[in-house]
């Protein structure tokens, strides 16, 4: 059974989304996709610094048999990339929501973050896509 | 079990194959140091003889046409007759350096101007180009020419390439080299291209159309000339990609279709070499009015001569694609076998290839596989899709893949077209006998027995390769892509 | 009927399986209207005997010269075992080695050939090659606009590369806007003291022929640093056999180059008009995945034995479609056969032995024309190739000699204008002195002069 956690946001291309209490965002993908995905063996992250738009293409998560753009839930700028990633890929199909973070971003405006799904309708959507 | 070490393992320092370079190292004096090599590059110390073995052995641990029944979908592995490659590598043929002068090279002149006319007549173009040297650059030349064609007529605007989802993944890919939009149109559930689909995408922005038909699903699309009305009279142009032209040789033209550019891949088609991985070849066939932009060099026929046209000659063309004229050995091949199979030979290939397909589809159907289009007649290929077999037993498409490699069968192409789940794209080609395909079929029967009654087992095929299954994710994770040992100093 | 092997028996069992009358009815899905029932335009078929006649008149109506016509192309000796090992079935008639435990010996070679030709150009990685020299040379800026940090889409490149190269590059690169612009040159080489002309400009990145088109040696150190302090990668476009002697791109300036790719046609493979040929490519290992082609690696299979497959695919246009680093789908598998076995067995002392007896040739060729009265060497040093500038227009002295039965060389005057009356030339290791007087006696002949020394 995939796990969707209450407390966090959530976009219609399997992106999560955790507010901290500086104001940033972490971002991650969802154990839904990671499974999809399959081992990952690659991530490739945006430098820090970057400015990206809403909906933006910012990461790439690579498996053996597929690569898919992760895009940017919210406008912003990316203040870090996960270090870990580069040597251990795999944290992210054994941690999506925890050590397999992908990005921390800054908003533009914090009000985006509202706009996002909640777990309730993110569950909603994996169930209209079986 | 087979397995064969590396030659930089059988290496050791000061052993050498002589008789292949000079006897003496030639004073490079006048060179000053600072341009010279300190160190030797990694390169075996071995003898001949262990070169010979070493790649013998390596050859033996190869699936091939030669010694396997390699039905691998969309790829058109059928036999490669030994007098292509005989009479194309006859010492006149490779001894041609590329800048000679053109009456230096006649021979071979003529012989491409003669392919470039048999390609005119399999295609019903006008125009050819032989120079693209793979199916891929092929599609370039193609998108390329179309740009180069809506440019042409002040029309700038047109960037969007419309591609079926069955296409093969280098159509959005060269669309994307060409510095276009690759749009992507669903298949509905026939089999053949969502005209609705294609409706609503077509406009000013349309640049082209690129299809496959028969397509990669194995049928051929009936509504073509109706695509072609709707593409046409938004502006735009039709591609033929020419995967399949085996399926449909001498038994009707791409232009007649109404695609304005095809290529063709020599290496499906016309039976050059699949080399582990190429050389390819994938010549371009235009109509009118793509022609002032096909590629150069072609061969043209001037005062009694053939002769290479280049800028010159040529002032719309879209430009070179190689260094100098692209695979000419590969074209000779193609060449040798559209003489040895001549019109009627051709027709026997669409014929038979055809035949082929649709007794192994229907002795698969009624041993109770699934057909992905059951309704439609195979056209070359096919395609059977394990959904249920997996559902049922929890064997996957790539299990049955890997257990036809220890029943001595080469695996269909799975996973591709990626719209059908689970699926074996299968091509047994017009060269394989009825025993061949009797064999297959009841090979994939046992599999799938094996399957409900022990899928443990049938996980653990292949056994009899000279390795079991790899893990493709530590070769991922762990990249090794040269080795790093040493030589051995001491034996 | 030819390569089909279906009895008459055959194929009345199978109509009636698949439950139709004849063959043609098979074709009942394509419309009437497009379907034919002939191909006017395609002559009769040849039984193999008579297809053999035509192709060795074919062969023969081509007329062999004796060459010293290099410009890309290089006539070397290629061991018989070569070809008969290449051409074996199991090689020629395999596919791409996607089923890689019905693959390990194509996949093993590739595995080989990407340590060899890393090794010779000294980087980290290589590709499983392209298509030839020129192509590769257009992946490479196409590689090097992705990985570069700057936003450049401009890429530096030596005058003397390539003609045909750079007009193939142009073709290939015009799509995704692309530029190539050239270094500034002086004497045969690039200028390293007219650089300033370029500042305050932003390149991806600087493509450097080693040796140049004009047998140059450019000066590869200093333009490395120079590129690299300005934040741009460096690609080197080398001739492979020269390897065997001169500095790889690997130990370029302080840092080393970036990028190696060049065409691969000097090891082992035929002349044959152009093609098939291979191109090379290799890097330094943090560009790895933006490196175009198919690309093997070493794993371990379930009992934990070494084997080979294809890795790091998810980069490749079948599964990134539109997104991929190339629309590539192929690499000259057959060509790299040959290129490894021939590398094999000469070994690294062979190939220096190779490089050091071109360039030793070539200066043989150099001292005997140019001790003919008005033709002199333009630029030294040089290696393996030379300009020799000439007292008449270049043009119809080498259709002369080419009627002698000797290609002298290529002329440089459309291409390079500034040059002059110049012929570039070459003598590979297969010249022999002998060769060498027969061209100078053509030489002189052609230009009415005594042959005498």
């Amino acid at each position: 059974m995939t796990q969707i956690p209450q407390q966090l946001k959530y976009t219609e291309d399997h992106e999560w989304v955790r507010a901290e209490a500086d104001g940033s965002v972490v971002i991650g993908i969802t154990d839904h996709a990671q499974h999809q995905l399959g081992e990952l063996v690659y991530v490739e992250l945006p430098d820090a610094g970057r400015t990206v738009t809403r909906g933006a293409a910012m990461a790439v998560v690579e498996s053996t048999k597929a690569a898919s753009d992760v895009y940017a839930p919210l406008a912003g700028v990316i203040v870090q990339g996960n270090p870990a990633l580069a040597d251990q890929p795999e944290l992210v199909n054994t941690d999506p929501y925890g050590e397999g973070w992908l990005v921390r971003l800054r908003p533009g405006d914090a009000a985006d973050l509202a706009a996002l799904l909640d777990s309730a309708a993110y569950t909603q959507l994996l169930a209209a896509e079986d | 079990m087979k397995r064969e070490e590396l030659i930089f393992e059988q290496s050791r320092p000061g052993r050498r194959a002589p008789t292949h370079a000079p006897a003496t190292l030639a004073a490079t004096d006048d060179l000053p140091s600072s341009v010279l090599r300190q160190e030797p590059p990694l390169l075996p110390e071995v003898s001949e003889l262990q070169v010979v073995r070493h790649f013998t052995r390596l050859s033996q641990l190869n699936f091939s046409i030669d010694t396997h029944f390699y039905p691998l979908g969309s790829c058109t592995m059928k036999y490669n007759p030994r007098a292509s490659n005989t009479l194309a590598m006859l010492p006149g043929f490779l001894a041609r350096h590329p800048l000679e002068p053109d009456s230096h090279a006649q021979g071979v002149l003529e012989s491409l101007f003669d392919l470039q006319e048999l390609l005119k007549a399999v295609t019903g173009m006008s125009g050819v180009s032989l120079t693209p040297m793979a199916g891929a650059q092929g599609e370039f030349a193609g998108i390329a020419m179309i740009r180069a064609y809506h440019l042409a007529r002040g029309d700038t605007e047109r960037t969007q390439v419309i591609v079926p989802d069955a296409a093969h993944g280098t159509n959005p890919a060269s669309a994307t080299m060409c510095g276009c939009e690759a749009i992507e149109i669903p298949t509905g559930p026939d089999g053949d291209v969502d005209l609705d689909a294609l409706r609503q995408v077509v406009g000013p922005k349309t640049a082209a159309i690129m299809l496959t038909n028969p397509s990669t699903l194995g049928v051929f699309e009936r509504r073509i000339s109706e695509i072609a009305e709707i593409v046409h009279a938004a502006g735009g142009l039709l591609y033929y990609d020419g995967a399949n032209l085996n399926a449909i040789l001498g038994r009707a033209l791409p232009a007649g279709m109404g695609f304005d550019v095809v290529h063709i891949n020599l290496h499906k088609t016309f039976s050059t070499p699949h080399g582990g991985g190429g050389p390819g070849s994938g010549v371009v066939a235009v109509n009118p009015r793509l022609e002032p932009f096909l590629p150069i060099p072609i061969v043209g026929k001037r005062d009694g001569s053939y002769v290479w046209l280049t800028e010159a000659d040529r002032p719309q063309s879209i430009g070179r694609l190689s260094g100098f004229m692209g695979n000419t050995g590969i074209l000779l091949r193609a060449y040798i076998y559209m003489r040895l199979l001549g019109t009627d030979g051709m027709r026997r290939v669409s014929g038979y290839a055809t035949l082929n397909a649709n007794y192994l589809c229907a002795r698969l159907a009624s041993a109770g596989f699934t057909i992905a289009y059951p309704r439609r007649r195979a056209s070359h290929e096919f395609i059977i899709s394990l959904k249920d077999v997996a559902r049922d037993t929890g064997a996957t498409a790539m299990d049955f893949a890997k257990a036809l490699l220890d029943r001595g069968f080469h695996a269909p192409t799975t996973y591709f077209p990626l719209l059908v789940p689970e699926c074996l794209l299968i091509e047994p080609t017009e060269t394989e006998a009825r025993q061949e395909l009797d064999d297959f079929v009841q090979a994939l029967t046992e599999i799938r027995d094996l399957a409900g009654r022990d899928v443990g087992e049938l996980k653990r095929a292949p056994q009899t390769t000279p390795v079991r299954r790899l893990d493709d994710v530590r070769a991922a994770r762990q990249l090794d892509l040269t080795w790093q040992g040493k030589p051995r100093t001491v034996n | 009927m030819p390569f089909i092997p279906h009895t008459d028996d055959d194929l009345a069992v199978m109509l009636q399986t698949i439950g139709v009358a004849d063959i043609d009815t098979l074709f009942d899905e394509i419309p009437a209207a497009l379907r034919i029932s002939s191909l006017p335009g395609v002559p009769p078929g040849l039984s193999e005997a008579a297809v053999t006649r035509l192709m060795r008149k074919r062969a023969a109506q081509n007329t062999d010269s004796l060459c010293f016509l290099g410009a890309g192309a290089y006539e070397h000796h290629i061991p018989a075992a070569v070809w008969e090992l290449a051409a074996r079935g199991e090689f020629y008639s395999a596919y791409t080695p996607y089923q890689a435990e019905a693959s390990q010996g194509t996949l093993q070679l590739i595995y080989e050939y990407q340590s060899m030709l890393a090794g010779l150009v000294d980087m980290d990685v290589s590709n499983a090659s392209l298509y030839d020299g020129a192509t590769a040379f257009a992946e490479a800026c196409l590689m090097a606009v992705r990985a570069s940090r700057s936003n450049s889409r401009r890429v530096l490149v030596a005058r003397y590369l390539h003609p045909l190269w750079r007009k193939a590059a142009e073709t290939l690169l015009k799509g995704q806007t692309v530029e190539l612009v050239e270094l500034p040159a002086v004497d045969g080489h690039t200028d390293p003291d007219a650089l300033t002309k370029l500042d305050g400009q932003d390149f991806a990145a600087v493509c450097l022929p080693w040796p140049n088109f004009l047998g140059g040696l450019e000066p590869v150190d200093t333009l490395t640093d120079w590129a690299h302090s300005r934040n741009m990668l460096v690609i080197g476009v080398c001739n492979p056999v020269a390897l065997g002697l001169l500095k790889p791109p690997g130990k370029w300036g302080a840092r080393g180059a970036d990028i190696a790719c060049g065409e691969g046609q000097p090891l082992g493979i035929p002349l044959a008009s152009g093609g098939p040929y291979f191109g090379f490519m290799a890097c330094r290992q943090a560009l790895v995945r933006q490196m175009p082609g198919r690309i093997v690696g070493q794993t371990l299979d379930i009992e934990g034995r070494r084997g080979f497959t294809l890795t790091l695919q998810a980069r490749e246009q079948h599964i990134r479609r539109s997104k991929a680093t190339s629309n590539i789908c192929t690499n000259q598998g057959l060509m790299v056969t040959a290129a490894t076995i021939h590398m094999s067995l000469l070994g690294s002392e062979g190939l220096r032995r190779v490089a050091a007896q071109c360039h030793a040739n070539t200066r043989s060729l150099v001292g005997a024309l140019t001790s003919l009265d008005g033709v002199e060497l333009r630029f030294a040093p040089y290696f393996h190739e030379a300009v020799l500038k000439l007292p008449r227009p270049v043009a119809p002295l080498l259709a002369e000699l080419a009627a002698a039965g000797i290609l002298g060389g290529y002329d440089l005057g459309a291409d390079f204008p500034e040059l002059g009356q110049a012929v570039l030339v070459c003598a590979t290791e297969l010249r022999t002195a002998e060769d060498i007087a027969a061209y100078r006696h053509a030489l002189a002949g052609a230009l009415g002069m005594a042959a005498a020394a």
